[in-house]
């Protein structure tokens, strides 16, 4: 089965949405089970994709390949690197907890809930499994009307703009990357000769140096940035998580933003490294004015669902910041950085979604001196703000650590600047804390409150487990990514350095 | 009399009938229907649009059976090749849907009867006699058949003052490009000396390309068939007859009349036109450019459903024209494609349009959707399918459809041209999702929104659905065959 391993991951989901599609409507207990046993099992056939993976080799593995059209050069690709295999796991992770805290926070059509969650869980999968432009393209978009449904339909009261902000949003960014995409494929064919969508056989190809490969990249870029979403192009996202249900905003800040600087490793940097190069310094400058922007905007929000929303800015700022820096360092900790903000953001909505079950209001302002009546979630959602912070011993310290390392490598006052995003994160993160557990209890409402129940301790210890994990003993999480890393950087100045002998000629 | 003036022998053209088999299939059924609608019963007529689709399912069978023909009958009048039996199939299929959604639905409506059957098969008629046209005499000959059955058809529902009107919009402005059409014809004639395809061609290439008589000719017959595909600026009539007329006309209207317009304007731009085509494809960025912005534009305005679906349509012959204008096996090669991608598509989101009532009468304002996912969630689906298809979002045909029209423009240069089409698919985007957030994310209020059981619009439903799902999916052979098609008309 191993030459199907990676199909079975990425397809698992849709498959067992489909099945459960055909359950009885009224049946709802039988569909939730069903429902989380397709998600456990999903998890359980990924976890030997990470115990069969060789650290040592850079190239993809677990391929696949089959014909599609062939005509075209489309083939049905897949595999994982370093980079992408920590993302599917991520997914498969985090996807079960996801479905367990919706148990009762999803009130209405339950099955259709169900069978949306399991598409998108496919269609994240597949993003990051692809190794094929028409395959990627495919499950890129395909990924955004689960989403669009998810958000529309189970949303808050504003939730249709929400919805229809961020699937517009999204499209005009993506089309613009189909042309793109488009344009590499002939440019590359008229070139060799070789009509094909793979990306491991584009990647090989120099393409020219100057205006194509600007915009190309660009064209790429607006999409990724978009997505992940960078200053300024991340006006969708507070709208979509404050709108989207708990699940919702899980999925979005734990896996679809990662997918926009998933796609900045896999794609802008191998195929345009010289452009990549060339708006460094830009891209750099946009992810520092996200990390402060994101940062202080947070501070003034009143409420908690849009503060993380909008912390979310700020840390996938680190992140691009990272990646473009463009060294080992700053790769490595770029990526450790996208699971950790999986893990610790991910969290964060979690919890705000439990304490908005009970309640109905995520206003800090309605809460305080919750210590006093809920002590073993006041705990965890300090050991989650604590990680989201950057505590040494929690797993967020490790990526912006390094994601620091290698942007002092790459320009001083850049890494001086960026540090200072770290205190505003205590700042707005604390502080919101302290209103919210501290002092005495201001509200009635809030004194008969329950504290954690077995089910959001079942959802809650996984992910602690890992922060703290990651806090501790990272090396079997880096220790996989850095073989991918090396040779990415490696690609990447050779091509930069072949495209700069090619304009010389 | 003096016998050395004698005329000279008439000479009787060969009659070579399997060239225009699929023709002769359908226009036998029209007139067996003719004669089925005199006999009893009576009151209803059922029974004729069943032996009409059977005619269909023959015609259907006649041309697979010939595919592979290569052929010219009646002195070159009419042309047997792949690339006609590709739209022969294409408009059997559009065709043949139509009679299925119409069975039940024109009853239901009060449109029934027996001229209502005979009138779709007589249009058929007519689309298949363009798609074989080797000649622009048979082209206007196939226009106008079509055109006229089509006039009097969205005009069957006799009591309503809206369907009245879009009879008469249609019929006065598509007469008035009917004579711009036979004027053009006039002109090329004129230029050339002859009205065949063909010979149009090689007398172009002896170097007549930039004859002012012929370039006027040429935009005239542009005209003609540019306001039978809809394009910006001949698309006024579109939106008030794709709204007047019964539903099941309409996506006659919008799928078999576009794609036997889309058969005979490919053949005459590539086989007769072919010098000037540094031209004309200029000519088509323009309308496709055109075409799209204005239907998307306005589209979104739109509340009621036909009526967005019709500037939708005029969108889409605007993304179908980037297909013409980028050219070449791929450009064309795409448009064929489209045109399967679309019959499908809109045939699929109309025909889910059609089944729905609310208090009696037709449910076709966005509104009357509220909350259609709660009762009929399988409905709801479906048309969300369609919708997501005509946005262009995989893994549907629609994406595909785009994904090669998009390619194709890429591929000769006109960049701009593809960005302004994932623009446009963009902006379209917006209001097609609007009807998915009305179904999925509104309650209803007022009477509820009920489908009206239905055999025949349900099965056609799941024709339709099956070629979106499909074409999505395992595109390849079909666009191969879309490339074989298209080989005739490039040599």
């Amino acid at each position: 089965m191993r030459g199907m391993a990676l199909s079975l991951v990425v397809f698992l989901p849709a498959l067992g949405g489909l099945l459960i599609a055909l359950l009885p409507r009224d049946r709802d207990g039988l569909v939730k089970q069903a429902t989380l046993a397709v998600a456990l099992v999903t998890f359980a056939i990924s976890l030997p994709l990470y115990l069969g993976f060789d650290a040592r080799v850079a190239d993809y593995q677990f391929q696949e390949r089959r014909p599609w059209m062939p005509s075209l050069g489309i083939t049905y690709h897949l595999g994982i690197d370093g980079i992408s295999l920590l993302l599917v796991l991520l997914t498969t992770f985090l996807m079960p907890l996801t479905l367990l805290a919706s148990w009762h926070s999803i009130e209405k059509r339950w099955k259709e809930f169900a069978v949306t969650m399991l598409l998108l869980e496919t269609g994240m999968l597949g993003v990051f499994a692809a190794l094929d432009l028409f395959l990627f393209y495919v499950f890129w978009e395909a990924m955004l009307i689960p989403m669009y449904l998810i958000i529309g339909i189970w949303g808050g009261t504003n939730r249709v703009y929400a919805a229809v902000k961020f699937v517009l949003y999204t499209l005009a960014g993506s089309l613009l990357m189909l042309v793109a995409i488009l344009a590499l494929f002939f440019q590359h064919g008229a070139a060799t000769g070789t009509y094909t969508f793979d990306l491991p056989v584009l990647a090989q190809y120099v393409l020219p140096g100057g205006q194509t490969q600007n915009l190309l990249f660009l064209a790429f870029a607006l999409a990724f940035a978009i997505k992940v979403p960078m200053f300024p192009f991340h006006t969708w996202l507070p709208d979509a998580h404050v709108e989207a249900p708990t699940p919702g905003s899980v999925i979005l800040a734990g896996v679809l933003l990662k997918m926009g600087t998933y796609g900045f490793l896999r794609f802008c940097l191998p195929l345009f490294p010289q452009a990549s190069i060339t708006f460094a310094p830009w891209v750099i400058a946009l992810a520092v004015i996200g990390i402060l922007y994101g940062a202080w905007v947070s501070t003034v929000q009143p409420d908690i669902k849009k503060l993380v929303a909008y912390s979310s800015v700020s840390h996938l700022g680190f992140v691009m910041l990272g990646v473009f820096a463009l060294n080992p360092q700053g790769l490595v900790g770029g990526i450790i950085q996208m699971v950790n903000h999986g893990l610790s953001t991910g969290a964060l909505f979690l919890l705000v979604g439990m304490i908005y079950e009970r309640r109905h209001t995520r206003l800090i302002a309605d809460y305080g001196g919750l210590w006093k009546v809920m002590p073993a979630f006041s705990v965890l959602f300090l050991v989650v703000t604590l990680s989201s912070i950057g505590l040494p011993g929690l797993n967020g310290f490790v990526g912006e650590f390094l994601i620091l390392v290698g942007a002092f490598q790459w320009n001083r006052t850049v890494a001086v600047v960026a540090t200072s995003g770290i205190i505003f994160a205590a700042v707005y993160m604390l502080w919101m804390y302290q209103r919210v557990f501290f002092g005495e209890v201001t509200r009635e409402e809030n004194r008969r409150l329950q504290d954690l129940s077995v089910r959001e301790w079942v959802v809650l210890a996984p992910v602690i487990v890992l922060i703290v994990w990651i806090g501790v003993y990272p090396a079997p999480f880096t220790g996989v990514t850095e073989a991918s890393v090396q040779a990415l950087i490696s690609q990447v100045q050779a091509k930069a350095a072949a495209t700069a002998a090619l304009a010389a000629r | 009399m003096n016998p050395a003036l004698s005329v000279p022998a008439l000479v009787a053209p060969a009659i070579h009938l399997p060239a225009i088999g699929p023709v002769l299939v359908l226009a036998i059924t029209a007139l067996v229907l003719l004669v089925l609608d005199l006999l009893p019963p009576r009151e209803r007529k059922e029974h004729l649009g069943v032996v009409g689709l059977a005619g269909i399912v023959g015609s259907l069978v006649v041309s697979l059976y010939l595919w592979g023909a290569d052929e010219r009958a009646f002195q070159g009048m009419v042309i047997l090749d792949g690339f006609a039996i590709f739209f022969n199939l294409v408009i059997g299929f559009a065709v043949g849907l139509v009679l299925l959604q119409s069975l039940d639905y024109a009853r239901r409506q009060g449109a029934e009867s027996g001229e209502f059957y005979i009138l779709v098969l007589l249009a058929a008629v007519g689309m298949t006699l363009m798609a074989g046209a080797g000649d622009l005499i048979i082209v206007f000959l196939g226009l106008e058949t079509m055109s006229l059955a089509l006039y009097v058809l969205a005009g069957s529902f006799r009591g309503r003052i809206e369907s009245a009107e879009a009879s008469m919009k249609y019929f006065l402005l598509g007469a008035f490009a009917s004579g711009f059409f036979v004027y053009g014809l006039a002109l090329v004639y004129g230029a050339t000396g002859s009205t065949n395809i063909d010979r149009i061609g090689a007398a172009i290439g002896g170097g007549a390309a930039r004859d002012p008589l012929l370039v006027v000719g040429f935009g005239l017959l542009v005209v003609g068939f540019g306001f039978k595909i809809s394009t910006v600026p001949f698309h006024m009539w579109v939106s008030d007859v794709y709204q007047g007329a019964p539903t099941s006309i309409t996506i006659l209207i919008a799928t078999g009349s576009k794609a036997a317009a889309f058969a005979a304007l490919l053949r005459v731009l590539l086989v007769a036109m072919r010098q000037g085509q540094a031209d004309w494809s200029l000519l088509m960025w323009g309308l496709a450019v055109l075409s799209m912005t204005v239907g998307n534009v306005v589209a979104i305005a739109q509340q009621n459903v036909k009526r967005m679906l019709a500037y939708s349509s005029i969108a889409h012959g605007g993304y179908i024209l980037i297909g013409v204008a980028a050219g070449g096996a791929l450009g064309n090669s795409s448009v064929l494609f489209y045109l399967l991608v679309y019959t499908f598509t809109t045939a699929g989101a109309f025909g889910v349009i059609l089944l729905l009532e609310r208090g009696g009468r037709e449910a076709v304002e966005t509104s009357d959707l509220a909350g259609l996912a709660a009762r009929h969630p399988v409905l709801a689906l479906v048309l969300t399918i369609f919708l997501l298809s005509l946005v262009g979002i995989p893994p549907t045909a629609g994406f595909v459809g785009k994904f090669y029209l998009f390619g194709a423009a890429v591929r000769s240069g006109y960049v701009w041209l593809a960005v302004i089409g994932v623009l446009n698919s963009a902006l379209a985007a917006y209001y097609y999702l609007r009807i998915v957030v009305v179904m999925y994310m509104r309650e209803p209020d007022g009477a509820p929104t009920v489908m009206v059981p239905s055999l025949g619009g349900s099965l056609a439903l799941l024709v339709a659905l099956c070629g979106v799902v499909w074409l999505g999916v395992m595109p390849a052979p079909y666009f191969e065959l879309a490339q074989t098609a298209l080989a005739p008309l490039l040599r």
